[in-house]
């Protein structure tokens, strides 16, 4: 594998931004009651970290090291403004159920921690492929959290129901009709931490360079 | 008993190393420990002392201590049953009816949490404990009769294995199984764990005919639906009445204040007596109505000294002093509920019993006992009166001190420590 195709790939398992690093927790809790929301949020900080890596790569030799992190922050401060626009105006739906969750980018442990360890050391398009990667690996880890919460908390996957219609003005369909009902605890958000357990457990007791002593 | 001894000797050598099912070594070794006492003898050397009161005996013998409860809950059912169609039915049917709804929430909860504890012994190659012994017949016990089956699996087969299994087994558990599997149904399935209508064996999910009358899940017509509320759902329910009434006293609304005024009397009115609640003739949870009968399992804990009773009377005296520190305040109507009530309603004296003296999830030190048992009561009464939300606050309190139970510990070694240090100082 090349060096390239590692900074790429390396974040998705082996180096993974949640289940390894345990960076971007909160997030991951937030927004992962339904998968939609939970894809965009991947989408965006995704595209943030990406871009951010870029600028400070390129601007990381002229950033007077005492006051990197004010740089940083500004201009990912920057770029979340931009993206939280963006998705006001073409998605404001999603845009509203991820409320300041967007906004909260910012904040988000995985983006400052890769300007931080990983673009003020490094060119540009490495840093380019490195923000893609860690977005991805966090984007992944949130798909399958919100997967599982969206289909056993609402009995739905991305909207679409799965189990049958809840009973309502007409009678229930489905699983629904036979008593099943929906897990109210999944959509609380302990279980999001408790589904990430169960994925960094899956991971560690599948993966052998993880398993510590 | 001879001739079943004979088979598991015949079956033994294929379940050795080497045999033909080693795999379900564990299993086998499980069942026949069950039923034969271990074929252990003491080794040449090391410890000679081996005593025959395992943790397979003590969780027989806790067993046996909810069998009272149990076997009232199961005529209570019947009797709460017959009483809300306004029909007379005999000791017996009675009983038989409430054994036939509870058998099978027993058999569920043994067949998912057993089920999930082999196939974790299967995958690890441990050997198999026996702590669900217990745990599988408290659960049934702590819940409504008419959950639905498949409810009470899912939440046994998360709590034993959020529970118990990634904490290493039995022994090694944070939190009580068995009530985690109630809190996890509680807030999974809110609809089926609390309310005026699950707690009566077919009331719930029943439908209003035609001519107005309600008809339950047997078909049979409902004479008097308000009789399914718990007293801890009546007490709780005085407070949203009380918060109405302060707002209409505020606004001069007169009218509403006299009808308010009549409803939470008429909701008191309606509470058992102190002596029904005793002896466990009102609706709740399977297991936890009769005091009495939970005393009689208590005198066989405490006789065994399998159970602590430090913890018991800590969790009590906990309990009625917040309930006398209420009833000084005394500013609604749940606050003045005589103390001795918050003792023999829902599940504060099975929870005192058979869920706090739980060895492993309760402090370990004998000061820490008596603090941990003390909060227990404290914070459970707090929750009933101050969160209408949450009406059964025991559940809640056993939980959050069992989650605290190794802090205690600590700080009473430390202090402990502390203590012999200074001792030492002056001798020197």
């Amino acid at each position: 594998m090349g060096n390239n195709s590692k900074l790429l790939i390396g974040p998705i398992n082996l180096n993974n931004p949640i289940t390894v690093q345990i960076l971007g927790i909160c997030s991951a809790l937030a927004v992962t009651v339904k998968l939609m929301p939970a894809i965009v949020m991947g989408i965006s900080v995704t595209i943030v970290t990406a871009m951010g890596n870029v600028i400070i790569s390129m601007l990381r030799n002229s950033i007077p090291s005492r006051i990197r992190i004010i740089v940083q922050l500004l201009v990912v401060a920057a770029l979340v403004i931009v993206v939280d626009q963006i998705l006001k105006a073409y998605v404001y739906d999603i845009s509203k159920q991820l409320s300041v969750f967007v906004g909260l980018i910012i904040t988000n442990c995985i983006i400052m921690g890769r300007l931080e360890a990983f673009a003020l050391g490094n060119k540009p398009w490495q840093s380019f492929l490195d923000g893609i990667g860690n977005g991805g690996g966090y984007a992944l880890i949130l798909i399958i959290v919100a997967f599982i919460r969206e289909l056993f908390g609402s009995g739905s996957v991305a909207g679409f129901a799965v189990f049958g219609e809840k009973a309502g003005e007409n009678p229930a369909t489905g699983l629904y009709s036979i008593g099943y009902a929906d897990n109210g605890l999944v959509i609380l958000p302990p279980m999001a931490l408790i589904v990430v357990g169960v994925i960094i457990w899956v991971q560690r007791a599948r993966t052998r360079e993880l398993i510590e002593d | 008993m001879k001739s079943l001894e004979k088979l598991f000797d015949k079956l033994k050598p294929n379940f050795a190393k080497g045999g033909k099912y080693e795999r379900w070594g564990s299993v086998f070794e499980s069942f026949e420990t069950f039923l034969f006492v271990p074929g252990h003898t003491t080794p040449r050397k090391g410890a000679h002392i081996r005593d025959a009161m395992d943790s397979k005996r003590l969780m027989i013998v806790v067993v046996l201590a909810l069998m009272p409860a149990l076997l009232f809950g199961m005529w209570n059912v019947g009797y709460q049953h017959y009483l809300s169609i306004g029909q007379d039915a005999g000791f017996m049917d009675n009983f038989i009816h409430g054994l036939i709804r509870v058998v099978p929430l027993i058999v569920v909860a043994y067949a998912a949490g057993l089920g999930t504890e082999f196939v974790f012994v299967y995958i690890k190659k441990k050997e198999i404990e026996e702590g669900f012994l217990v745990s599988g017949l408290l659960i049934p016990m702590i819940v409504p009769v008419d959950t639905p089956l498949w409810m009470v699996a899912v939440a046994t087969i998360i709590a034993v294995i959020f529970g118990k299994e990634v904490f290493g087994g039995t022994g090694m558990n944070i939190v009580n199984p068995a009530l985690l599997a109630r809190a996890i149904l509680f807030f999974a399935y809110p609809s089926k764990m609390s309310g005026d209508k699950i707690w009566v064996s077919g009331l719930d999910g029943g439908k209003t005919n035609g001519a107005g009358d309600y008809i339950n899940t047997f078909g049979d017509k409902v004479v008097d639906v308000s009789s399914g509320a718990t007293p801890l759902g009546q007490y709780a329910s005085t407070i949203d009445l009380n918060t109405a009434l302060q707002k209409a006293t505020e606004a001069g609304d007169t009218e509403t204040v006299t009808k308010l005024t009549a409803d939470i009397a008429k909701t008191l009115s309606e509470v058992p007596s102190a002596w029904d609640s005793f002896i466990g003739t009102i609706p709740g949870s399977i297991g936890e109505t009769s005091t009495a009968m939970i005393l009689l399992g208590a005198l066989i804990l405490l006789f065994t000294g399998v159970a602590n009773w430090r913890v018991m009377l800590s969790v009590v005296t906990g309990g009625a002093l917040m309930g006398l520190i209420f009833n000084l305040i005394g500013a609604n109507p749940y606050m003045n509920v005589p103390f001795y009530h918050h003792l023999i309603i829902g599940g504060f004296a099975f929870g005192a019993v058979f869920m706090a003296t739980d060895p492993v999830t309760a402090a370990q030190t004998e000061k820490g006992k008596w603090i941990y048992g003390f909060l227990i009561g404290v914070i459970a009464v707090i929750v009933r009166v101050l969160n209408p939300a949450y009406p059964e606050g025991m559940m809640l309190a056993i939980l959050l001190m069992n989650v605290f139970a190794p802090l205690i510990d600590h700080y009473v070694v430390r202090g402990n420590v502390k203590n012999r240090m200074k001792r030492i100082k002056v001798a020197a």
